[in-house]
């Protein structure tokens, strides 16, 4: 009965976390058996997607994000999170006067949130990117671009990955 | 390290035209072990730029997000002809040079 109770008091404990990692968008397995290690390594993942918000806000000064202008293509379910392409655009005709200065890919759960930061000098046409990103499990990319007239504009995407690109990393 | 700039066959001048960049790096974690136990040091290219006569038009920095060999693509009108440089320095210290010669028909 008591091994009852605590087994159900973990359980409800891993749903709070779960309601707190709104922006991690962390999908918990809720297995029939709850270990230490499990709830520590929610508690990880959850310090992971904090310091991608405090990036986050470090990187646009708090100000405003709309997102529009932006878009990012990229595979619903990649199979391997060594290697997922990624492709942006962004509507405009890049002039001098009004073009992209710096486009930046985040991710939410990766360990180091940061996967590239790009500059750009007007490229006169439709900024088009195009790479390769590593992803560390299923998860939401924020690719934000910062104008010539310092307006931030994003677009986020939500992979599926079934193979996680570091395993070591989220232990 | 060896690097590529592909450029696309026939380039024309104020045509829109897609440059792929692809470098030849292990891009290191530093969340990986060896088979000793070892941690490997971290390993990626910091910084990047591409060139038009000396005129930046893409530079960057990547992070450990970025896949092993980076491909980078973008899509650019080029002002003009001439050489394209691109240079790229890693977490070691090492930086590497390549450069193409692109030639835009009217």
């Amino acid at each position: 009965m008591n091994a009852k109770r605590q087994q159900l008091k973990s359980l409800l404990q891993l749903f709070t976390l779960s309601a707190l990692s709104r922006l991690g968008g962390l999908s918990l397995m809720v297995g029939s058996a709850f270990s230490v290690s499990k709830q520590a390594n929610a508690q990880a993942l959850e310090r992971e997607s904090e310091d991608f918000r405090v990036l986050f806000k470090n990187l646009t000064q708090s100000s405003r994000v709309t997102l529009e202008r932006v878009h990012v293509s990229i595979p619903r379910l990649a199979d391997n999170g060594h290697s997922v392409p990624l492709k942006v655009w962004v509507d405009g005709p890049q002039t001098v006067d009004d073009h992209v200065k710096r486009l930046v890919v985040l991710s939410e759960r990766n360990p180091r949130p940061m996967i590239s930061s790009l500059q750009f000098s007007p490229t006169q046409t439709r900024l088009e990117f195009s790479s390769r990103i590593r992803l560390n499990g299923s998860q939401r990319i924020w690719v934000l671009a910062l104008m010539s007239d310092d307006t931030w504009w994003g677009q986020v995407a939500s992979v599926e990955v079934t193979e996680s690109a570091c395993l070591d990393a989220s232990l | 390290m060896t690097a590529r700039i592909i450029l696309p066959p026939n380039p024309k001048a104020g045509v829109k035209m897609d440059i792929r960049i692809l470098i030849q790096h292990p891009m290191e974690t530093g969340f990986r072990y060896d088979i000793s136990g070892a941690a490997i040091a971290k390993n990626v290219i910091k910084s990047f730029s591409l060139d038009l006569d000396g005129e930046t038009l893409f530079s960057g920095e990547l992070g450990t997000g970025t896949s092993a060999n980076p491909f980078l693509q973008f899509s650019v009108i080029l002002p003009h002809s001439g050489w394209l440089k691109l240079q790229w320095l890693d977490d070691e210290g090492n930086t590497g040079l390549e450069r193409v010669l692109c030639n835009l028909s009217s």
